[in-house]
């Protein structure tokens, strides 16, 4: 049919029309649908968020090897040549017990506490880097140096980090999870607000029944309005997001201005706001089409 | 045009609505449908359009057996019928114009088109001034008058109308059915059902009389007064007149 899209138009204005004739109900059910929405996609952003900056203080893997207390310079000696024959090992580098006691009264302040002291506690200490970046060779790396003569404990500096994202693995399937949850929600909003309108245009749609009328005409205003309503929820889920990133966006600078990080929030890359848009619009247009299926058929006229 | 065949229709708890119809109606004639309320007038009208399906017997609408059509057909079985309400099934949401434009929206015309069309079967009825009115403001024959334009705005070729002078004086009565005679002359073919009297003795016409769901053979005198003979096959010179073709 040539003409269906000038047709298309007039539907998607009436539907616009009808959506706006009560404006709270309106704009009510986009804001229920845009928070139900907005949900889990404000966690994945801050997931995502939370994934970068791990892979960006995770890049560097590093152990450290402290030694025992009553090691002799020999025994410091005798490790660094060894450990400079490993293999894995990048880097290293020695710090004495009495720097590592310096650093401490530095950066924490408790000078008296630590003056107090008759010997010093802290061990001497290597700091290795290694090219090796997968964890489960890193963790084999550690045993192994952890069996090395004289060497008290063989600590793995990022091993957090690798437990953070094995976290964030899970809380991602909480996101997936929450995400099905809601579509739920969204299709039900959808279905009841479509299955008002059909208990509302009762008589229009027996009489259009009566004069000729197929399914798909009386069916299609209704799918318009769904996937119309989809469609703003969607977008007002998207504003959302960037609204409370912004608003979040300053103390993390001033968050990670301490932590000598330049780490931002990023927001919803294009391709993934187009992806949030378009569910919400085919969730929109399902809870429409179902409640249309189930409610027509009352309607028959015949 | 239409042929009814042995048709029986019963409703649920068992009441009979008709029993065993037969009659045929040809292309372009005009036709009465009279008897007692609840004679069967509506649902022999109902049977037509698919509004109902009979538990026995064909009705045929050009040919087609209406009574085996699937449900997706029928729109487009209606949509060759015009069909005009007692109590008019208007929309009040909308004016005028665009519950005349609602039949063309349904089969999908083109915009301008539709709009001439909807303007002259306004015209057509005389209620073109209204055209910006909502029909609540309208009195019961016009709102009458803008059914009928409803049902001919898509240039049906069969017209049915239930009761269509129900609620209206004499006046109005045969304003609507000076319309109908207008119609009737170009072609269309008409089954109006009617209890009025006065309706059936100012227009002569065929006259199918129904009594407790069958037809009569015998009618009244006064169901059959000043129609001649046998109602079933009376037809006056004036109604036989034109059988020009259709109306596109």
């Amino acid at each position: 049919m040539m003409h269906t899209l000038n047709q298309d138009l007039i539907i998607l204005r009436s539907a616009l029309r009808r959506m706006f004739t009560s404006p709270v109900a309106g704009i009510l059910n986009i804001l229920v649908i845009g928070i139900a929405l907005c949900l889990p996609a404000g966690m994945y952003v801050l997931l995502q968020n939370a994934q970068g900056l791990i892979a960006q203080l995770s890049t560097t893997p590093q152990i450290s090897l402290f030694m025992e207390l009553d090691s002799t310079p020999e025994d410091i000696d005798r490790l660094r040549n060894r450990l400079q024959q490993h293999h894995g090992i990048t880097s290293l580098e020695f710090i004495p017990k009495n720097v590592a006691l310096e650093q401490l009264k530095k950066s924490t302040g408790l000078n008296d506490v630590i003056e107090g002291l008759e010997n010093n506690p802290l061990p001497d200490a290597y700091i290795i880097s290694s090219s090796l970046s997968n964890a489960e060779t890193l963790e084999e790396m550690r045993q192994q140096l952890q069996k090395f003569p004289k060497v008290q404990h063989a600590q793995l500096d990022s091993a957090w980090a690798y437990k953070l994202e094995a976290l964030l693995d899970f809380a991602h399937l909480i996101v997936m999870i929450l995400a099905c949850l809601l579509s739920f929600a969204l299709i039900a909003v959808t279905f009841n607000t479509i299955r008002l309108q059909i208990l509302t245009q009762r008589d229009e749609i027996k009489i259009a029944r009566l004069i000729g009328a197929t399914d798909g005409f009386i069916r299609r205003p209704f799918l318009y309005f769904g996937a119309l309503q989809g469609l703003f929820g969607g977008a007002a889920a998207w504003a959302i997001i960037n609204i409370s990133l912004m608003l979040l966006s300053k103390p993390i600078a001033t968050l990670s201005q301490l932590y000598a990080s330049n780490f931002g929030l990023h927001s919803l890359t294009l391709s993934e706001s187009f992806i949030l848009l378009l569910f919400s619009v085919y969730l929109g247009w399902l809870g429409a089409w179902l409640s249309v299926t189930r409610h027509l058929s009352r309607f028959d006229p015949c | 045009m239409i042929t009814f065949n042995q048709v029986s229709k019963r409703y649920p708890g068992g009441f009979d609505a008709l029993k065993h119809i037969s009659f045929e109606l040809k292309k372009g004639e005009m036709a009465f449908l009279t008897g007692h309320s609840g004679a069967g007038k509506s649902t022999l009208l109902k049977l037509i359009a698919a509004i109902e399906r009979p538990d026995s017997g064909s009705v045929l609408v050009n040919n087609q057996n209406v009574s085996s059509l699937k449900r997706a057909a029928l729109p487009y079985l209606r949509r060759n019928l015009g069909m005009i309400f007692q109590d008019h099934k208007l929309l009040f949401d909308r004016n005028v114009f665009d519950n005349v434009l609602l039949p063309l929206q349904i089969c999908g015309f083109d915009h301008r088109e539709s709009g001439k069309r909807v303007r002259a079967a306004l015209d057509k009825v005389g209620l073109l001034s209204r055209e910006k009115s909502n029909p609540i403001a309208l009195s019961g024959g016009e709102q009458q008058r803008l059914c009928i334009a409803r049902a001919i705005v898509n240039r049906p070729t069969i017209l049915l109308a239930d009761e269509p002078t129900g609620n209206l004086d004499a006046e109005y009565s045969q304003e609507i059915m000076n319309i109908f005679r207008s119609f009737h002359q170009v072609g269309v073919t008409l089954l109006i059902s009617t209890h009025d009297i006065s309706v059936l003795r100012n227009n002569h016409a065929r006259v199918i009389s129904l009594k407790h769901g069958a037809i009569m053979t015998n009618p009244t005198i006064d169901e059959s007064e000043n129609l001649g003979q046998d109602p079933l096959t009376s037809r006056t010179p004036h109604s036989n007149k034109t059988e020009k073709s259709g109306t596109e």
